[in-house]
């Protein structure tokens, strides 16, 4: 009798305790669902509708008169990409933008971080100099570059006549599709120095002194230190910057579209501009929908590939 | 003897260092030399090009009309409505959703934010035709309301995934205290996460700011109401109008810039903070 009794309260007590515990777990729950809901909302709404309704257009010939009823092309628009010359030509230049910049970047903001890793005074005051580039806008910056390659009389120009003496006449710059890229290369690269050197300076900090000073002691010059100590250990810093900075490269867009937005004959596009340009000039939504996926398919597989096979496998800790 | 030749070497080896790193950075302080010494010079020298760096007769009439004319100040004041409040909602929310993520399980955590995660590597653009039409669906183009939520909405993702992993640091006996106390999960969230976050909040922030600040590919997209315009498409517009008129240009540039620089040279900290953030442990 006593024993059932006692029984018979510890099970009472067991269950207010589940009881308990689920509640509170569905308290848990809920309060986690109160946080993330705003904005979650959001980007449900703002963020990801719109990209899978890109994904739709793309498949339509999309119609920006409300009475004519879209029409679904299928691929249609993708296979025309692949055939459109100027897509070719778009595809190339950001490419080619892509291999000069990314480099370039890497090279010099590595240099400058080298540079200011050695220095005792004055480091932060040259470190706001080379980042002040990074820190101003787009739209500003561009226009800065147009001007400076302007023809006959722009700075440039100016410089290496008048100055340097190295031209004889003045170069016309943005006339030429041959040259008219060379200004947002320059651009691409001079606004991203600044940022590459922050990185660069921030992993040198995580490379041991005494490796260096090892090496010291056994002769090796500062060339080799830097090819056996440094570079090695900064590897997974150097993949970051080429994954960040290649696809910041792919979507270079504010520059071209303010020097030379294109032009000569669209010879300067690159495939944002050109996506933007069929979009909202000519107003083929299907068309600049399925330029769109097209770079961002690009984007994927290409930071997908670099971090698969640049990566040791001890490093892949995403 | 030996000694002191050393020493003269090392010094010589480190004026030769600070030339360097000088002339690096006059390279790449030239093109904002510029643009200052052409916004001095009158609106006639710079027609007639005047080559020179310096301006023979510098004024500061560029400025003066920039600030004055075409709607200037209205567009200052927009850019910093839009910005400064864009700023408060992406911090809130970000913050928000960063602390559900980093300490509580629940159904769909792992699914969310992976998708949130799949969207960073998908360029922006991607969703601007439908933004653009959603935009004038809604009755919010030519609004800066308008601008506000579609780039609060553009920034929670990548703010979410910094301050997270900003928060998993923390260490968490407090919070237990906290609920041992009595206290609940906005308790914590209020009282302990967003005061020891203090200085990935302002990391976000910032940047943040100068996003907003910047942008222009959805404000050239959305806004045709010239009342509505923000800094960057009046700066580019008022080089549309008055292409030559590059002292101009530049006296607006500059006005538009101050606030950054004045920002990045007060908070650099944060700056190299912040980016370094993500740098070592993705």
């Amino acid at each position: 009798m006593l024993q059932t009794t006692h029984l018979l309260k510890v099970q009472k007590y067991w269950n207010t305790i589940n009881r308990m515990r689920i509640t509170q777990r569905n308290q848990h729950i809920l309060t986690a669902y109160l946080f993330i809901l705003p904005g979650l909302l959001l980007f449900l709404i703002f963020v990801i509708y719109p990209m899978a309704k890109a994904l739709q257009m793309s498949f339509y010939e999309w119609s920006i008169v409300p009475r004519i009823p879209n029409k679904l092309v299928g691929l249609a628009n993708y296979a025309r990409a692949f055939q459109d010359p100027i897509v070719r030509l778009s595809l190339r230049n950001t490419i080619v933008y892509t291999l000069v910049t990314v480099p370039g970047q890497m090279i010099l903001g590595l240099l400058a971080a080298l540079l200011l890793n050695s220095i005792v005074r004055g480091k932060i005051l040259f470190r706001v100099l080379y980042y002040l580039p990074v820190v101003t806008s787009w739209v500003i910056v561009s226009l800065l570059f147009k001007y400076i390659f302007q023809s006959p009389k722009g700075v440039l120009n100016h410089l290496l006549g008048n100055v340097l003496h190295v031209i004889q006449e003045p170069v016309p710059w943005l006339r030429y599709a041959s040259t008219a890229m060379i200004p947002i290369w320059c651009l691409g690269i001079w606004k991203g120095i600044g940022w590459t050197m922050v990185i660069f300076l921030a992993a040198l900090q995580t490379i041991p002194k005494e490796l260096y000073e090892a090496a010291a002691l056994d002769g090796a010059s500062s060339w080799r230190r830097l090819i056996s100590i440094t570079l090695p250990l900064m590897r997974p810093t150097l993949v970051f910057l080429m994954v960040m900075l290649m696809i910041g490269a792919f979507n270079v867009f504010i520059s071209v579209y303010l020097i030379t937005n294109g032009g000569p004959l669209q010879r300067t596009e690159v495939i944002l501009s050109y996506m933007y340009h069929q979009a909202f000039d000519f107003l083929d939504f299907g068309y600049g929908a399925a330029l769109s996926f097209i770079l961002a398919v690009i984007i994927i597989t290409i930071s997908f590939l670099q971090i698969r096979f640049l990566r040791r496998p001890e490093e892949m800790g995403l | 003897m030996r000694g002191a030749r050393r020493s003269l070497g090392r010094h010589f080896r480190t004026i030769i260092l600070y030339l360097v790193i000088a002339n690096g950075a006059i390279g790449l302080v030239l093109p904002f030399l510029w643009m200052i010494s052409t916004s001095l010079k009158e609106h006639a020298y710079s027609i007639q090009f005047e080559p020179g760096l310096l301006p023979a007769h510098p004024s500061i009439d560029n400025f003066i009309k920039a600030w004055t004319t075409s709607n200037f100040q209205l567009y200052f004041k927009n850019s910093l409505f839009v910005a400064v409040t864009s700023v408060v909602f992406v911090v809130a929310i970000s913050a928000m959703m960063a602390y559900a993520f980093a300490r509580f399980t629940f159904p769909g955590r792992e699914f969310i934010f992976y998708t949130i995660l799949l969207v960073l590597m998908v360029p922006n653009i991607v969703g601007l035709i439908p933004q653009f039409l959603l935009a004038k669906a809604l009755g919010l183009r030519n609004s800066l309301w308008g601008l506000i939520i579609f780039y609060v909405a553009g920034s929670v993702p990548f703010n979410t995934f910094l301050l997270r992993g900003f928060f998993e640091t923390l260490p968490r006996e407090l919070e237990d205290a906290v609920l041992i106390d009595g206290g609940n999960y906005f308790t914590i969230f209020f009282r302990i996460i967003l005061p020891l976050a203090k200085p990935a909040l302002a990391t976000v922030s910032i940047f943040s700011f100068l996003g907003f600040w910047d942008e222009l590919i959805l404000a050239l997209t959305f806004v045709d109401d010239a009342s509505k315009r923000t800094l960057p498409i009046a700066i580019a517009t008022l080089h549309g109008q008055h292409g030559t008129d590059w002292g101009l240009v530049f006296a607006a540039s500059i006005i538009a810039v101050i606030p950054v620089i004045a920002i990045f040279v007060s908070l650099q900290r944060y700056f190299v903070g912040g980016l370094t953030a993500g740098a070592f442990k993705g």
